[in-house]
């Protein structure tokens, strides 16, 4: 049996077609999920794309974090299934309080839109196993709201429990904290950062492959559990 | 029908880049003696029957929980009097009306 990932569309997702792709090409069996729509479809894991969901009002990812479907998924990830959170995603885990702080306006206020060089912090977790811890990676970056901002008890938690999952390489790009790009929960199984694993899968429209790990690690945890 | 004001700013130790362009483009405006702005949101809430205990406390709730986002935002709820004053009732730094102090 394969496993299934699901992918929420959210009105305003954009990158959501792109994380299912990256899902088949790991070998997994990708799933549309509908915001509105509190089933799963029996899905084994979670992709939270990037976009502008609901038009970013108010802020981004708060309306988002209201839909039907995120009671499934904040539910289910409270459960342990593998959620991971890209972009707006990432910024949909902080509002639902699945991963702690928030994501702000880049210090620059610049959009950014350039492929990132990342460091791998933790390869334990359910999206990052696939990684050597140290890695070095280059995949897509492209936000407006992407700086990582945390009270300095959260932050130095994060790094106690080597919970930060990625580090920017090559200069901070958005004014985030300590330079975190991404982090996980206690657990490692919701993971949330700002960069777009899911453009870098194929040599043709991507600056690398180096984003596959995250949906081959997902696809060989569930396999194996 | 009464209006509930519900001012949202970012936490004083939240870097602001829009205020801050804000603050840098007033000396360009001939606007001198302005050293540092915030931005933040406001919403005006017209709510249906009487603002009690009950309604406020739901106006908190709702406050807290979603118009900010309290990791980063504080909030203040102001209700307006019929002659325009507006009076804090509460707020991530002010108990509920009624709360024991």
């Amino acid at each position: 049996m394969t496993t299934r990932i699901g992918v929420v569309t959210f009105p305003g997702s954009l990158d959501d077609s792109d994380a299912r792709r990256a899902i088949g090409l790991a070998g997994g069996d990708p799933v549309a999920l509908w915001h509105r729509d509190k089933d799963l479809r029996q899905v084994d894991a979670v992709v939270l794309p990037g976009g502008f969901s609901y038009g970013d009002y108010l802020r981004c990812g708060a309306i988002a974090r209201f839909s039907p479907v995120m009671a499934t998924v904040i539910e289910q990830a409270k459960a342990g299934m593998p959620v991971l959170g890209i972009c707006n995603g990432f910024q949909v885990l902080c509002e639902s309080h699945l991963l702690p702080g928030a994501l702000t306006r880049n210090d620059h206020l610049h959009f950014v839109c350039r492929d990132q060089r990342l460091r791998v912090e933790s390869a334990d977790t359910a999206w990052t196993s696939d990684y050597e811890r140290g890695q070095e990676i280059t995949v897509p970056l492209k936000n407006g709201e992407g700086g990582y901002v945390a009270d300095e008890r959260t932050l130095d938690e994060l790094e106690a429990e080597g919970r930060v999952a990625f580090r920017y390489l090559g200069g901070n790009p958005n004014g985030s904290r300590r330079d975190i790009a991404g982090i996980t929960n206690e657990a490692g199984n919701v993971v949330g950062l700002m960069p777009h694993p899911e453009h870098a899968v194929e040599a043709l429209t991507g600056p690398t492959t180096d984003g596959l790990g995250f949906f081959t690690s997902a696809v060989k945890k569930l396999v194996t559990s | 029908m009464a209006r509930v004001v519900v001012d949202v700013m970012l936490k004083p130790e939240i870097l602001d880049p829009q205020g801050q362009a804000v603050q840098r483009a007033l000396p360009r405006l001939g606007f001198e003696g302005i050293s540092d702005v915030r931005q933040g949101k406001r919403f005006e809430l017209e709510v249906e029957g009487p603002v009690d205990g009950s309604a406020l406390a739901r106006i908190r709730e709702l406050a807290e929980t979603f118009l900010a986002n309290t990791v980063i935002e504080d909030f203040t709820v102001k209700v307006r009097e019929t002659d325009g004053t507006e009076r804090t009732v509460a707020g991530s730094d002010v108990p509920s009306e009624g709360a024991p102090a």
